[in-house]
């Protein structure tokens, strides 16, 4: 039988807002264990909870951008359970009137138009971490994240594969990017996702009985959790079993998924409206207000780069899919490089460079890459010099002329130079020479070789060329 | 007259014509401490060094002519819910028997402000619930008219000691009447602000959407001079109202030609004693003597108040006492097999048995299948509560009723029967759903010689009538000191 998977996420993002969601303290990564951390967000005794407005013009930011409507009268609410790193023993959340609902976000897959629908976005804070090791047998908690402001971002179970599922998370991080409602950084924890997965034979209208997995930190591990889930709740059925409702926890190092908690254990969170905080009252200026601060989105800049610059569909896609790497293409094209020229950079070797080191950010400046186009087109270096150059940017980002200067690239482009050279290696191949006055083609390449090797690389290879042929024709 | 005997405006202006100095009225509230704090035991902590401290302070500054305030070189205490920066504030809990906040509440540090001296912290109810302070872990505060009854509660210990001139005031925290019924019981003037008037930040919360902070006084005027120094908009609490409260003081006329008077009929009827009776109505009529017009009226759905009290603040407690589990601060059971278990030992030990009963009960009422029946339903009682008042208000200016139903119990009295010590907040806990302001001063005695209270409920944000009601009805009535 064929089946089809049914797939709904909750996606969590760190907002980036200067400070916490409640209290003053600065919203940072990292730092010292505990020392983030003041009298309200760490839950001391009397404390009280002030919500910091700029998560919710940050939620209405992302909720605009996902075509979402705005709650005009939303209030908090309280998820009560116990835990360490909790230190309120309940998490200020919003039930039942988020701050954004009723949304939808269009993506692409394989050529096919999709619209996936948001449920709702919510404000949250975030709770600390437990530290289990260096400190002998006990565990430890670090607090520094509490109270780090987080949206909660609900989808429809509209997405029908993991592929659709991947794309859809590449299209929401981009719309986070673009908004800079998160940074999106997911080796920080930035980004996070729990994935709901149920299957049905292909046909069937009602849902089957869906899974969640939690402990989902990357997108490459989500797509293989839902394959994997995929995949083991089909075997269910097929088997004559029936799947059962039930948290899943995957682990990405052994790439499977373990039962976390069956439906019957489900916690009562006892949600009930937050008595230390004040209804939130959006009205139409205000949503204006964030409305006007909502940039470019990667969907119209991907049409401006094909009709303005003539990038293929899929390079434009590419490169407008990160903010980044958008911001920094048209910072290349404003410092005077090609485009077109730009875009294929991009495209080959430093998205290699990128992937190969897990890179989220290109390290070296837009103007660097423009100065290095330049160096090439102007004929002071070759290519092959051209990625050496690249290589040590992403090593040591400095001025690209420096690294030529240091590293010896410049090429030579003497007549001179180049025809002693030629004469040097047609003085030492008369065999070569013999074959290519024979007519067979690929001597001609293997003295080009030649020439490049006695010039160590340097040598323009166009007037070798040039000047080999010559040489070669005038014997 | 003894030193420790003067009202705060009275010490304060002695203060501040130098008659004596903050460190002598300091002094003097001291050995009051050590004479009499045996028998009433309304404190938990007392700092004899850091109120000299202060208090030569406070003289340097009065002297430098710095400290002004009608408050200025004042002794005060504090209950033990308010957060003081590197004291002990322990809610008369186990669980934070030796908890140091790190930080002031926002009282505290207007109070600092106003230049007063800070004595000690004083007893309550186990995290302000209950009506007779013997819920304290630590001790049970006696009555100073009759040490062998108690002194009502939470505020217990605020009440019996400016009773017991152990402080020339004091602050309470009042979620069902924790400040009024206590300040009834022991002759005192307790006043419970409009919610939102007083900041929270620091007081410990028991029920956030109830509690409200607010003065036991020695007489109307210091309760006012207290409301003016601790009321106003604080940015670190957002249910903090930003509004000017004017200045209560200047309200006190003593003219209540006019006032128009309800008194609801629903608190003047069974289950309330003749003595309070007599004496709440024999107090209407020196009011209508001066001037005011009294009338009976109705206030048909506050007899559903209770219920719906011991709903909503049992719920927002059994969510603000959770973050009490062992692992940050405070108590931790000593024996334990893993994390559940930690936090079931040390809840179990930590917290006393009237605690934990709000605690399930809370839980209980917020529980998905019960949440509705429950929590909502008693949040829709309070809707239709508020709204009774806010017609009653449409034509009376204050509503009158007594204080309690009886004068203090027997120490030992109600601690068997939960249902009937509830009851002893019959009178007060409306006010707390409705969020009124409402002043609790001493009518008369009984036989027996015990206090009997009077309450002035007003309209949000009424405080300056209710005060000026109770500062002229304060002048017809002619005080008994307890004595000791």
């Amino acid at each position: 039988m064929d089946y089809e998977t049914v797939i709904g996420l909750e996606i969590h993002a760190e907002l980036s807002t200067n400070t916490k969601i409640y209290c003053g303290c600065k919203n940072e990564f990292g730092g010292e264990p505990n020392t983030h951390v003041c009298p309200v967000c760490s839950g001391m005794p009397g404390t009280l909870p002030v919500l910091n407005k700029k998560v919710v013009d940050y939620a209405i930011k992302a909720g605009l951008a996902m075509n979402c409507d705005i709650t005009p009268y939303g209030k908090q609410d309280r998820k009560n359970y116990f835990y360490p790193d909790l230190p309120k023993a309940y998490q200020i959340s919003q039930f039942d009137l988020p701050v954004c609902q009723h949304g939808h976000i269009d993506i692409e897959v394989e050529g096919q138009k999709r619209t996936i629908g948001i449920t709702r976005i919510h404000i949250e804070e975030d709770a600390g971490k437990l530290v289990h090791d260096d400190y002998g047998s006990g565990s430890m908690v670090d607090y520094n994240r509490c109270g780090v402001p987080l949206i909660e971002i609900v989808t429809e179970p509209d997405l029908r594969s993991s592929e659709e599922a991947r794309v859809f998370l590449d299209t929401l991080k981009s719309i986070l990017e673009y908004t800079e409602v998160s940074d999106c950084k997911m080796q920080e924890g930035s980004l996070r996702c729990d994935v709901n997965v149920s299957v049905r034979p292909v046909g069937q209208k009602e849902f089957g009985t869906r899974c969640e997995m939690k402990n989902v930190n990357s997108f490459r591990a989500a797509v293989r959790a839902m394959d994997y889930e995929r995949k083991r709740q089909i075997e269910v059925l097929e088997d004559g079993g029936e799947v059962v409702q039930e948290t899943r926890r995957w682990d990405d190092t052994r790439g499977m998924s373990v039962v976390l908690r069956s439906k019957e254990d489900a916690q009562d969170y006892r949600y009930f409206p937050e008595p230390d905080l004040v209804p939130i009252v959006i009205s139409d200026e205000w949503i204006e207000e964030i409305r006007a601060t909502i940039p470019e989105m990667p969907a119209q800049r991907k049409a401006r780069y094909v009709s303005e610059y003539g990038l293929p569909e899929y390079d434009a896609f590419i490169i407008t899919a990160s903010k980044h790497m958008a911001d920094f293409f048209d910072a290349c094209v404003a410092a005077g490089a090609t485009p077109k020229t730009v875009a294929n950079w991009l495209m080959g070797d430093i998205l290699k460079v990128m992937n190969d080191k897990e890179l989220e950010e290109i390290p070296f400046a837009a103007a660097d890459l423009a100065k290095l186009i330049a160096l090439i087109e102007g004929g002071t270096i070759s290519n092959s010099a051209a990625k050496k150059v690249l290589d040590e940017m992403f090593a040591n980002p400095h001025d690209p002329e420096e690294i030529v200067k240091e590293k010896g690239l410049v090429q030579i482009s003497d007549e001179g130079a180049i025809k002693a050279l030629v004469d040097e290696v047609i003085a030492a191949n008369p065999q070569s020479v013999a074959d290519y006055k024979a007519g067979k083609g690929k001597a001609m390449g293997f003295l080009v070789g030649q020439c490049m090797k006695a010039s160590q690389g340097k040598a323009n290879p166009q007037l070798i060329n040039k000047l080999l042929k010559e040489a070669l024709e005038a014997l | 007259m003894e030193l420790f005997q003067y009202t705060a405006h009275e010490i304060a202006d002695k203060i501040k014509a130098k008659e004596i100095s903050s460190v002598e009225a300091t002094k003097a509230v001291l050995s009051r401490i050590d004479a009499v704090e045996d028998k009433v035991e309304s404190y938990v902590t007392v700092l004899p060094e850091h109120a000299l401290a202060q208090a030569e302070e406070m003289d340097k500054k009065i002297a430098a002519g710095e400290a002004t305030g009608p408050l200025a070189g004042v002794p005060m205490a504090l209950k033990d819910n308010l957060c003081t920066k590197d004291i002990l504030t322990t809610c008369s809990s186990k669980m934070l028997y030796n908890f140091k906040p790190p930080y002031n509440a926002t009282v505290t540090e207007k109070l600092k402000n106003a230049d007063t001296v800070l004595v000690g912290k004083v007893n309550m109810d186990e995290f302000a619930m209950g009506s007779s302070t013997e819920n304290s872990y630590f001790k049970k505060t006696k009555n100073p008219y009759d040490i062998t009854k108690v002194p009502g509660g939470s505020s217990g210990g605020s009440a019996a000691c400016v009773s017991a001139d152990e402080a020339y005031f004091a602050l309470g925290s009042d979620t069902g009447g924790s400040i009024r019924q206590p300040a009834a019981l022991c002759g005192c003037v307790g006043m419970k602000p409009t919610y939102g008037s007083v900041s929270r930040y620091g007081l410990v919360a028991f029920a956030s959407s109830l509690d409200q902070i607010g003065p036991l006084t020695k007489d109307v005027r210091d309760c006012a001079a207290v409301l003016d120094t601790i009321m106003g908009h604080d940015p670190k609490d957002s249910t903090s109202v930003n509004i000017d409260h004017g200045n209560l003081l200047s309200a006190l006329t003593g003219d209540i030609r006019g006032l128009k008077i309800g008194l609801p009929q629903e608190y003047m009827g069974a289950g309330i004693s003749s003595d309070v009776m007599s004496a709440v109505m024999g107090a209407v009529d020196n009011m209508r003597g001066l001037g005011a017009e009294a009338q009976e009226m109705h206030l048909p759905l506050n007899e559903y108040a209770l219920p719906a009290y011991y709903m909503i603040s049992s719920a927002e407690a059994s969510s603000n006492l959770a973050r009490y589990d062992g692992v940050k601060y405070g108590f931790r059971a000593e024996h334990f097999d893993g994390l559940v278990d930690m936090y079931c030992q040390t809840r179990s030990e930590g917290f006393g048995a009237e605690v934990k009963r709000r605690i399930m009960i809370g839980t209980y009422a917020l529980s998905s299948g019960y949440y509705d029946a429950y929590y909502k339903k008693a949040q829709q009682v309070r809707t239709l509560i508020m709204q009774d008042f806010q017609k009653a208000f449409e034509t009376y200016d204050v509503l009158v009723t007594p204080a309690t139903p009886t004068t203090a119990f027997g120490i030992g009295e109600k601690t068997d029967n939960p249902l009937e010590m509830y009851m002893a907040d019959i009178c007060t806990v409306s006010v707390n759903i409705g969020g009124l302001p409402a002043l609790v001063l001493p009518c008369g005695y009984d036989a027996a010689g015990l206090p009997i209270g009077i309450q002035i409920i007003g309209k949000p944000f009424g405080e300056a009538q209710v005060l000026n009601a109770a500062y002229a009805l304060e002048q017809t009535i002619t005080k008994v000191r307890p004595t000791l």
